[in-house]
């Protein structure tokens, strides 16, 4: 056993599915897809899958394309014979469910974990929109203190996050909409998946539709239908991997501060310090040492917030730091989301970054390719929300 | 002060044994929270003990019904077709640093809303609950609050 848990496991294999806007089809059929082809991708057969792991679980309240299949249906689906499973939502964040796969691996539970994340999102929302989807009669869970005053959508409790970081910082919407503008231009690279591909000026930014002020448009993500797969399995199968195995550096899974959407005493920080703090006290690389950054970008904010959190610029810097995209540009300082994001890429809920990461770190990214990526960063999650991974190129 | 509700859909809150007392506040027209008999601290969301000292000695005590904006963003979308504008907000009362509510601020045209403005406690009475809101005690004109 490593001195971190964490050590001793890799991601041996990744695959997403179709990924679209309304296809169509239903949330295993996604599933199985990604996980098939993550299966071979990591030089396995389904035999060799002894765990499941996914966020949040189909069980998971109403779900409105949320959720994807639970564990079961994939373990009956590809009739794996399993020594673990876990679908679950309360976790450091989407990743969470790769944290404890690894976690399953390094205490000999399993070998090969099937760890997946589908959404079909953007076919449950139909033609109706966002608005489909909201607005219940009766306030629940942590909604209980939101969704009373018309915080209905995640956008009404990030937006605030963004109008304390403008008050405080003189943070401005020209610096916020260069996350918008760069992560197009990436997706464009990403032809294959990415939602949203046209070229987009800051000028258009500045002009989209308001929906809670300071964030238009443009800085919400975009649903889709999609599966991501990823294997986790025991290093020792890293050099029997046909593509490359990618090694877990270090995870960031604290919980620190109030977590919830307006008690954390730093509302421009929140959940993402205390996850981001706990990352680098597991690794000996420092924030310059990172060759790309897959940060959560639900909302352009969060990907601000992590970008602070994670030490790339100082608390209360990233407004500069963005100024004109240079620095987040494939061949910035910090090539930032080099698949889109969620803002252009499409709502893959935190998987796609893991998927683009493993490209990455893998050299297969072609026209979108970060020179020599080593190390690679993946944060997930917002607002109360936080888990992070450091993940490295295996030697 | 009881005012209209500026909002054409208002989700009730879940029952819960613990929160009843803070939805029913509205009615004498004062704004309560948990506070800690013990040790005097206040808390929200309600919870069995204080966070601080552990005491089990917290009951509902009334607050001056002062706040200020501490953040805020007007909502555009129209979650509920025909709806205006409106501000939902985070504020802060005076009673204790980072004592805070998700509200709405009500009574002033949304863009007249800014970080730091003074507010006074008002109730929508919907549902059957009494809804702690907020309307602004001063302009931009005015500066923020004393």
């Amino acid at each position: 056993m490593s001195d971190k848990f964490e050590h001793d496991a890799v991601i041996s294999g990744a695959a997403r599915s179709a990924v679209g806007r309304r296809l169509g089809r239903s949330a295993l059929d996604l599933t199985v897809d990604a996980a098939v082809t993550a299966i071979v991708d990591a030089g396995l057969s389904r035999g060799d899958i002894d765990g499941i792991c996914t966020y949040p679980g189909g069980s998971a309240d109403v779900t409105f394309g949320y959720a994807g299949p639970p564990p079961q249906e994939v373990q009956d689906a590809l009739r794996l014979n399993l020594t673990w499973f876990q679908g679950s939502a309360e976790l450091p964040g989407q990743l969470g469910a790769v944290v404890a796969a690894a976690m399953a691996v390094s205490t000999g539970l399993c070998r090969h974990v099937l760890v997946y994340r589908t959404v079909t999102e953007s076919s449950a929302q139909g033609g109706g929109g966002r608005a489909a989807v909201l607005g219940s009669e009766q306030a629940h869970s942590y909604g209980v203190w939101s969704a009373p005053y018309g915080g209905t959508s995640p956008v009404n409790w990030l937006a605030p996050v963004a109008m304390r970081h403008m008050y405080e910082f003189g943070t401005t919407r020209e610096q916020l909409g260069q996350l918008a503008v760069t992560f197009r231009r990436h997706a464009a690279l990403d032809p294959e998946a990415a939602v949203f591909t046209a070229p987009l000026t800051l000028d258009a930014y500045l002009a989209a539709r308001m929906i809670s002020t300071p964030l238009c448009l443009l800085d919400c993500d975009v649903p889709v239908d999609g599966s991501t797969a990823l294997i986790v399995s025991t290093a020792a199968h890293a050099p029997n991997t046909p593509h490359g195995a990618v090694r877990i550096e270090a995870v960031g899974t604290a919980a620190r501060g109030r977590l919830s959407w307006d008690q954390y005493a730093d509302l421009t920080s929140m959940a993402a310090q205390g996850a981001s703090d706990h990352l680098w006290s597991r690794t000996d690389l420092r924030p310059t040492d990172v060759d790309v950054a897959q940060l959560y970008d639900g909302f352009s904010i969060l990907a601000l917030v992590w970008l602070e959190a994670l030490g790339f610029c100082g608390h209360g810097e990233a407004g500069p730091f963005l100024e004109g995209g240079a620095n987040i540009a494939l061949d910035g300082r910090l090539p930032l989301n080099t698949n889109g994001g969620q803002l252009s890429g499409g709502r893959l809920h935190g998987y796609g970054w893991l998927h683009e990461a493993v490209v990455q770190l893998r050299h297969a990214a072609g026209a979108r390719q970060v020179l020599d990526a080593e190390v690679a960063l993946v944060a997930n999650g917002g607002g109360p929300i936080a888990g992070a991974l450091l993940l490295t190129r295996h030697r | 002060m009881i005012i209209p509700d500026p909002l054409l859909h208002r989700p009730a809150p879940a029952d819960d044994p613990l929160h009843a007392f803070f939805w029913r506040s509205g009615a004498d027209g004062v704004l309560r929270m948990l506070r800690c008999a013990d040790c005097g601290y206040w808390l929200h969301p309600p919870s069995p003990r204080c966070p601080q000292c552990l005491s089990a000695a917290v009951t509902p005590q009334p607050l001056s019904g002062w706040a200020t904006v501490h953040t805020f963003t007007i909502n555009v979308q129209p979650w509920t077709p025909g709806q205006d504008p409106y501000v939902y907000a985070i504020v802060e009362l005076p009673e204790q640093v980072g004592l805070r509510l998700s509200t709405n601020v009500v009574g002033a045209a949304p863009e007249d809303v800014f970080i730091a403005q003074a507010l006074q406690v008002a109730f929508v009475h919907r549902h059957d609950a009494y809804y702690p809101v907020f309307i602004p005690l001063t302009s931009a004109e005015d500066g923020a609050a004393p």
